[in-house]
């Protein structure tokens, strides 16, 4: 009987793998590709240099008032001496602590939420008791806490605070509205669709003016919201539309016989919801909530627009400080990357969330 | 717009009719609540540790000195353009100190009063050193660096116009880009105002090789406002303005404010600073309101010096803003 010897692989020919067969078939594998590689490294080369030159070579990192830039390059310091009003905004310094906890408080809940050991009880806890923690930390009041006004909130803190209530509150309003628009009953179905349609027609802008700037004068005088939850509210209910249309989406996306089945078992209408269609409702719409998720982070700076310094804003007024006159750019580089830091890790979270909740029904 | 305005203005007269104590009301909260601008050099600006100061802030400082006794107490309450008179006039602010410029319009048709001018600011020039250029008037056959679609353009071509000049604008549509062309010298003459000059001048490499012409070619009276129909507060606000500036008329300081108390001579410091405080109380404040303003938050010159005179980066000379007896406009009614 032959015996079948296993033979050690040889390797591929050079021309076929490697460095050098990737460089030939992705970026020089026809004259429009070559020409397209060329024009792109051209573009990269008159980008890149300067912009490390700038930001890093003839930069300025040490020091503490504008005389220290020497440099033709960025001035970090700026960035440096800013950076309580950066994060904290107009926190009054000896309160700070309670910024921070919230914060690492804020970082723990993410921390349950992402890590899978950590039992499902202890996760929605987290969840449910944070805004309730941060919002007595933050705003003071009970427990000897000295009040600090959310006027004086400001920067990052805000930025998140503004996000996170947004979208925590969007959520389940967004459900219900998804829901209403699935109903049968015409009333609750024509509300929801005429209110989905009305906000989705307007810009996130609109309605900021609106809660902060016609509402007022609709209020008695001396009844005064405070502006910040104007926002909050306009925010919320805004965001609330695109999450039920995408929650929407779920529902048609799964198929008719899941809604069949579960009338064919006897299960009342709020039964089927909750226990059938909305685990795979929500399953299949998280990448587009995700979507909207980010741009509501990134929607959150318009509040410049009302008065509020939000992470974004607050590149204005540090650059308007008599001592730190024409930094601007530098406050803007800076927030556009812990905007983007924020950003990634929400759509890279997203994408892990789709894997692991893949169960393939779509194939 | 319009409409809305008209609306918002009519609002706001029923709601001023409703209760008219702005003055009980600051008193009860112990808290002066002040609009400011949301971030404007010199004006309203927050240092690094997050404190609000500024020539606008001063005066908001100064109110509150003078009708609480603490320049502490005060809420800054940060508005852009577009909220600043709804803040007014829906009560969410006391008193609006925001570099807002004193029209006719405004002041009939808003629901608001202006309380006085606390800076002359109007359209200036501004030109490198090396030029030569002493006075708008040389300036015909420059080239204008603007921003498109600003009142600025216009007032330019009327400028240039009426003096029978000619010119050459660069128009662009950010503030930034006018700022970028005009100091890599792509046009001799950059024009906004004044006071937004002085501080884009500390944006410049070397802000020494840049002058800013002395002529105001518009007229930009900025001053502070209250809601209209609540007098003994315009009163208030007209009067603490007024105060700061009389004390420096008057060599008071924030530092010799006890001494010439007691030992000037003259009547109306007297009168200004008086413990008996008939002048106060004619505002219906407690004595020695006026003398807390100026003690706390000092009188006019000291306020401009602080904030935009010529030892800060601003570098802002009096020009206008002087007194009206060195050669400014600066002028208030006499405390009798």
């Amino acid at each position: 009987m032959a015996v079948y010897e296993l033979k050690t692989a040889k390797k591929p020919p050079i021309k076929d793998s490697g460095i050098i067969f990737w460089i030939r078939k992705n970026l020089l594998s026809s004259p429009s590709n070559i020409l397209m590689t060329i024009l792109s490294l051209y573009i990269l080369y008159i980008i890149i240099p300067p912009f490390v030159k700038w930001a890093f070579i003839d930069a300025n990192f040490a020091g503490h008032t504008k005389a220290d830039c020497t440099g033709d390059g960025a001035c970090w310091v700026f960035i440096r001496v800013k950076l309580k009003m950066f994060i904290f905004g107009f926190y009054p310094e000896s309160q700070l602590w309670r910024a921070k906890l919230t914060m690492a408080l804020g970082a723990l809940t993410v921390a349950f939420a992402i890590i899978d050991r950590v039992p499902k009880s202890v996760k929605i806890a987290s969840i449910l008791i944070l805004p309730i923690v941060s919002f007595i930390l933050l705003y003071g009041g009970v427990f000897g806490l000295e009040v600090v006004e959310p006027s004086k909130w400001g920067g990052l803190l805000l930025t998140l605070v503004i996000a996170t209530v947004g979208i925590v509150l969007s959520f389940p309003i967004g459900i219900f509205l998804a829901m209403g628009r699935q109903s049968k009953l015409p009333i609750i179905k024509t509300l929801s669709v005429f209110y989905i349609e009305f906000i989705r027609g307007v810009p996130l802008i609109t309605v900021l003016f609106m809660a902060s700037i016609v509402l007022p004068l609709f209020f008695p005088e001396g009844v005064n919201f405070n502006k910040l939850a104007r926002a909050l509210i306009g925010i919320t209910l805004f965001q609330a539309a695109y999450v039920a249309e995408n929650i929407r989406g779920g529902f048609q996306a799964i198929p008719k016989g899941q809604y069949e089945a579960a009338d064919a078992l006897g299960l009342t209408y709020w039964q089927k919801m909750r226990l059938i269609i909305l685990p795979q409702a929500i399953k299949v719409a998280i990448p587009n909530l995700v979507g909207t998720f980010i741009s509501l982070f990134k929607d959150t700076s318009l509040v410049m627009i009302i008065g509020l310094f939000d992470l974004l804003s607050m590149v204005k007024l540090t650059a308007s400080d008599r001592d730190w006159l024409g930094f601007d750019t530098e406050g803007y580089v800076f927030v556009a990357l812990i905007y983007w830091v924020f950003n990634f890790a929400m759509s890279r979270y997203s994408k892990r969330l789709e894997n692991k909740l893949n169960t393939n029904n779509r194939d | 717009m319009k409409r809305l305005m008209k609306l918002s203005a009519a609002v706001a007269m029923v709601a001023t009719l409703a209760t008219a104590g702005t003055l009980d009301d600051v008193k009860k909260a112990g808290v002066l609540k002040c609009g400011v601008s949301t971030g404007l050099p010199g004006f309203a600006e927050a240092d690094s540790k997050g404190t609000w100061r500024g020539l606008d802030v001063d005066y908001c400082r100064a109110l509150a000195a003078a009708v609480l006794g603490d320049a502490s107490k005060v809420k800054y309450v940060p508005l852009t353009a577009k909220e600043r008179f709804t803040a007014l006039q829906s009560g969410e602010i006391d008193v609006l100190s925001r570099n807002t410029t004193w029209t006719e319009t405004r002041d009939t048709t808003l629901g608001i009063n202006f309380a006085g001018v606390n800076y002359y600011d109007g359209q200036g020039f501004m030109v490198a050193k090396s030029l030569g250029v002493k006075s708008a008037k040389d300036l015909n056959g420059a080239t204008v660096c603007i921003q498109a679609g600003t009142t600025t353009e216009m007032n330019l071509a009327d400028y240039f116009k009426t003096n029978g000049m000619k010119y050459k604008a660069i128009t662009f549509d950010q503030n930034s880009q006018v700022d970028d062309a005009f100091f890599a010298g792509r046009c001799d003459v950059l024009t906004t105002d004044q006071s937004g000059l002085y501080a884009k001048r500390t944006k410049a490499k070397d802000p020494s090789k840049y002058v800013i012409l002395p002529d105001i070619i518009s007229k930009e009276p900025l001053g502070p406002s209250v809601r209209q129909g609540d007098d003994q507060w315009f009163n208030i606000a007209k009067w603490v303005l007024n105060a700061v500036i009389t004390a420096e008329e008057k060599g008071v300081t924030s530092k010799n404010v006890d001494d010439m108390a007691k030992t000037s001579k003259d009547p109306e410091v007297q009168r200004l600073l008086s413990k008996d405080g008939t002048m106060c109380k004619n505002v219906g404040l407690e004595p020695g309101c006026f003398a807390n303003a100026i003690k706390q938050v000092g009188n006019y010159g000291e306020m401009f010096e602080r904030n935009v005179g010529i030892n800060t980066p601003l570098k802002i000379k009096r020009g206008l803003n002087a007194l009206w007896n060195k050669g400014g406009i600066l002028y208030s009614p006499p405390f009798r």
